[in-house]
């Protein structure tokens, strides 16, 4: 049977569709919108006392990332760090051990190869070099590979890399222990590189003699990810 | 109570889209609240599960409208929410479009606008949610222009929705209708003047043209 014609319009179909190419416009353009949405917004996010700045997309706030959709748990007490492969003296580290060690603070943005970008957050630990003259690098060595208890994360530095003094094995940041959600008790922080290289939840870390790309390295990521300088980004240098 | 005069606006399949749509989008965005306000993750934790939630619920969402599509009377809302007639246009420019001199379909404009832009909604969150669930699939510029386009999308339903909720609560008789199925003539022939004269021709296309009582007598004769 035919319907009889009916009346008006298809605008119903013409929004669904549009709506449908405007989101397309927006993948594959957001990047661009959100770089100027954050330009215009900086001096508003960067003077906001309230905090509701965070509430707006792109907005100078940290999004949780987790590659095996959960947050592992391990309190202070039970935390472990171990250090292994070339190393003169393979070492398991407790917090406090860590917190015997020398500390360095820094005022370093953390930017993230996806766009956003958290300005001076207070980092605090032990610089990574720090902690590799502790345990006494071979000759032999020429990368590092570090595992997260999440039993999944993994990422890699060359030692010339971890040997950068704005490299830690965090245990503060943002001016408290570094929290769950975070990557605590302690995760990494890479500041001169994007966040993915801050390898959340650290377990262990391996002294290799190369480079053994990480996780989202082995995920078309660049292993040498240099802020403003790597994954086809122009971002500001963090470090 | 004057059951006569009332009239069936929809049936249990439309009425059981509406409800499944409500609850799996008051469900995305709740749980949305959860993840991104900074407080309200804090206070309640257990990200991973509010995760999986919101995904499900978010998959899901289409569901709904599949099944209904099922229902003769379903489909014939769905071509009633796409065309816009030149009333439609005339009561979205009006300043006193409620006093009813327009005489309106089963749907206001504003219903239209409101169904169609939830539909394209659910269909760009789908999209977009996909990209950032299933990330590495996808270049990195594209995981960050859809986590723009999601995050501002998100705000926009979120005020539509409140809107849409605030619109009901002020009519009760359009609230009851969606809950009951039935509305009174009265309130249909002054919102929804075209289908009331409509529902009162028998054999309408609408399906409607049964008033309750009607109702109650043609299941009566049905009945042995």
């Amino acid at each position: 049977m035919v319907e009889p014609p009916e009346p008006g319009r298809p605008i119903g179909r013409r929004i669904v569709l549009g709506m449908l190419g405007l989101g397309a416009v927006g993948v594959a353009f957001g990047k661009h919108l959100q770089d100027a949405e954050t330009a215009v917004l900086k001096p508003v996010t960067e003077r906001d006392p309230t905090g509701l700045t965070s509430l707006i997309p792109a907005g100078n706030t940290f999004r949780f990332y987790s590659i095996t959709g959960h947050e592992p748990n391990r309190d202070a007490a039970d935390y472990r760090l171990t250090i292994s492969g070339l190393v003169d003296r393979p070492t398991t580290l407790s917090l406090a051990h860590l917190a015997s060690l020398p500390h360095t603070t820094l005022v370093k943005d953390f930017q993230c190869v996806t766009g956003w970008r958290v300005p001076d957050v207070t980092w605090a630990g032990v610089a990574l070099p720090e902690l590799l003259n502790h345990v006494g690098v071979r000759n032999t060595a020429k990368a590092l590979r570090f595992t997260s208890f999440d039993g999944a994360y993994t990422e890699s530095l060359t030692l010339e890399q971890a040997r950068r003094p704005d490299v830690l094995v965090a245990t503060r940041m943002l001016g408290a222990p570094v929290t769950r959600a975070h990557g605590g008790p302690v995760r990494l922080y890479v500041a001169p590189m994007y966040g993915y290289k801050s390898c959340k939840w650290l377990g262990g870390i391996e002294v290799t003699d190369r480079v053994v790309p990480g996780f989202w390295e082995e995920n078309g990521y660049d292993v040498d990810a240099w802020v403003g300088k790597s994954n086809g980004r122009s971002d500001e240098p963090t470090s | 109570m004057n059951r006569q005069a009332d009239i069936l606006r929809f049936t249990r399949a439309e009425r059981w889209v509406h409800k499944s749509i409500a609850i799996l989008l008051t469900t995305c965005i709740v749980t949305a609240a959860i993840l991104y306000i900074g407080p309200l993750s804090t206070a309640i934790g257990r990200r991973a599960l509010v995760e999986w939630v919101h995904v499900v619920a978010g998959l899901a969402l289409p569901v709904p409208i599949v099944i209904g599509l099922v229902s003769k009377m379903f489909r014939h809302d769905v071509r009633l929410l796409n065309r816009f007639t030149d009333a439609d246009w005339h009561w979205l420019r009006s300043r006193d479009r409620r006093s009813g001199f327009i005489p309106v379909g089963k749907f206001n404009a504003g219903q239209k606008l409101n169904a169609n832009f939830q539909l394209g909604a659910i269909l760009v969150m789908l999209l977009t949610g996909s990209v950032m669930r299933f990330a590495n699939h996808w270049p990195i510029d594209w995981r960050t222009g859809a986590t723009f386009v999601h995050d501002w999308l998100a705000y926009a339903v979120t005020i539509v929705v409140i809107g849409h909720v605030y619109m009901a609560m002020r009519d009760p008789h359009a609230l009851a209708g969606m809950r009951t199925g039935y509305v009174p003539e009265s309130w249909a022939l002054k919102e929804h003047k075209t289908w009331a004269d409509d529902a009162n021709s028998v054999g309408s296309p609408s399906g409607a043209g049964t008033t309750r009582s009607a109702d109650r007598a043609r299941n009566a004769k049905v009945e042995p």
